[in-house]
């Protein structure tokens, strides 16, 4: 009998959904939410023994205090290989399954493996770390999300012969792995065959994929002395609109933006702004939205001289669920807008 | 968002509670904000509290503008 353990957040936990994100982690003897299908795909040759739960907010915040609290938890304990999520297209609990595998695997030297969306963020951040299943964007998904990790681990821990990331259906860890050719087929034949292919504009992989590096140029850095002369900007993913969402933005996966005029205002009241994002509690931005959008000390800086003004407008969408190509797409419209306008000088928050 | 409005040139910082992911994303200019529902103010402490932690991270934004740096940055706060 081999024995597995789960990690899961506070929503798939049961625990509670944004207002729990702040849960501290515990663990459970047995079989919470998705334990049960993992329990199930993995059959009577294993036991899923406990399932871990932390919220989304303590493992994002208190990263440190939850990946020791969850080691604690762990020692002693018999396990042979350490489960996490699956996540979807949460970004937050990928980040966290990230973290807590690569702890995991670090102090215990177990297989680790977990699930996630390619357009969760986690993917890029932990795939050289660990076995990142192909996971769909949803829970909707879990399902076929958690058969593929328990058919992998079946697989790992019989020690049978594994194939490469694109065939098992986990993200590439970047390793190269020597594989010999069934028939065998040598390199260069191989690379002639590339080349007809190229040339005859057919598609063709390459043995060595080098993943693009997706850095921008860093922007110059702007003088003091013109920041005093100038107007900043401030954009947000973190949903702050005026009350009654005029532009209808998406309170989830946003494929809109607002921008709202400042010009006239020293500080976000209660009331006149909210946030419409559905991916954290919103207690607190609806009493205060400038604990996103930060009118109020940004007109304290006006008034010291440190920066020329306020950008008479900011800019608002929703980060969540959002996939990365929309957000870019919407990073590229509001830049056009504020290099049309001289805008040099930009302060951006998330949440 | 952030890389698009860096890539037309502007120079933009970005104020986050997950860093390494805004890193992994590709910001160059990062700081860290307090947590995800409220970045900047924990509702939990005095107005005033709340906004002094405000004015300081703004203003280590607004320092972060003025820094040249040669790779991605995250810069310290110190409430």
């Amino acid at each position: 009998m081999k024995k597995a353990i789960l990690y899961i957040n506070q929503f798939f936990g049961q625990i509670g959904g944004e207002e729990m994100a702040d849960h501290a982690p515990e663990i459970r003897e047995g079989l919470v939410g998705p334990a049960m299908e993992l329990q199930k795909q993995l059959g009577d040759e294993y036991q899923v023994t406990h399932t871990i739960i932390c919220g989304d907010n303590f493992m994002g915040s208190r990263q440190e205090e939850a990946i020791k609290t969850i080691l604690g938890f762990l020692e002693g304990k018999e396990f042979d290989i350490f489960f996490a999520g699956p996540a979807f297209r949460a970004g937050r609990y990928g980040s966290a399954c990230g973290n807590i595998c690569k702890a995991v695997k670090e102090k215990f030297n177990v297989p680790v493996i977990t699930s996630m969306n390619e357009e969760n963020p986690g993917v890029e951040m932990f795939k050289k770390d660990m076995y990142i299943f192909k996971g769909g964007a949803s829970a909707a998904s879990m399902r076929k999300d958690v058969a593929a990790m328990a058919k992998f681990a079946i697989k790992l821990m019989n020690g049978e012969e594994l194939l490469s990331a694109e065939e098992e259906g986990y993200f590439g860890r970047g390793i190269r792995k020597q594989v010999y050719l069934n028939p065998p087929v040598n390199a260069a034949d191989r690379v002639i065959n590339m080349l007809l292919k190229k040339i005859r504009g057919e598609k063709f992989q390459s043995e060595l994929p080098i993943p693009p590096s997706d850095l921008v140029p860093i922007a110059p850095a702007i003088s003091p002395d013109e920041l005093s002369k100038i107007k900043v900007a401030m954009v947000t993913s973190g949903g702050i609109v005026p009350v009654g969402n005029p532009d209808r933005i998406q309170s989830a996966s946003a494929t809109k933006w607002g921008k709202y005029d400042i010009s006239e205002l020293d500080d976000l009241v209660e009331g006149e702004y909210m946030t419409i994002h559905a991916g954290f509690d919103p207690a607190a931005a609806n009493a205060d939205p400038d604990v996103i959008v930060p009118l109020d000390a940004l007109r304290a800086y006006e008034k010291e001289g440190k920066i020329g003004g306020v950008y008479k407008y900011f800019y608002a969408t929703v980060g969540t669920g959002t996939t990365q190509a929309e957000a870019a797409r919407m990073g590229r419209e509001i830049a056009a807008e504020l290099v049309a306008d001289g805008v040099k000088a930009v302060i951006l928050t998330s949440t | 968002m952030t890389k698009e409005i860096e890539k037309a040139g502007i120079t933009i910082v970005q104020m986050a509670n997950l860093i390494p992911v805004a890193k992994t994303v590709g910001s160059n200019r990062m700081v860290p904000t307090i947590s995800i529902p409220y970045p900047l103010g924990d509702p939990s402490s005095p107005k005033e509290v709340q906004f002094k932690l405000r004015y300081h991270r703004v203003g280590v934004a607004l320092d972060a503008l003025t820094t040249d740096i040669k790779e991605q940055t995250v810069f310290k706060v110190k409430i």
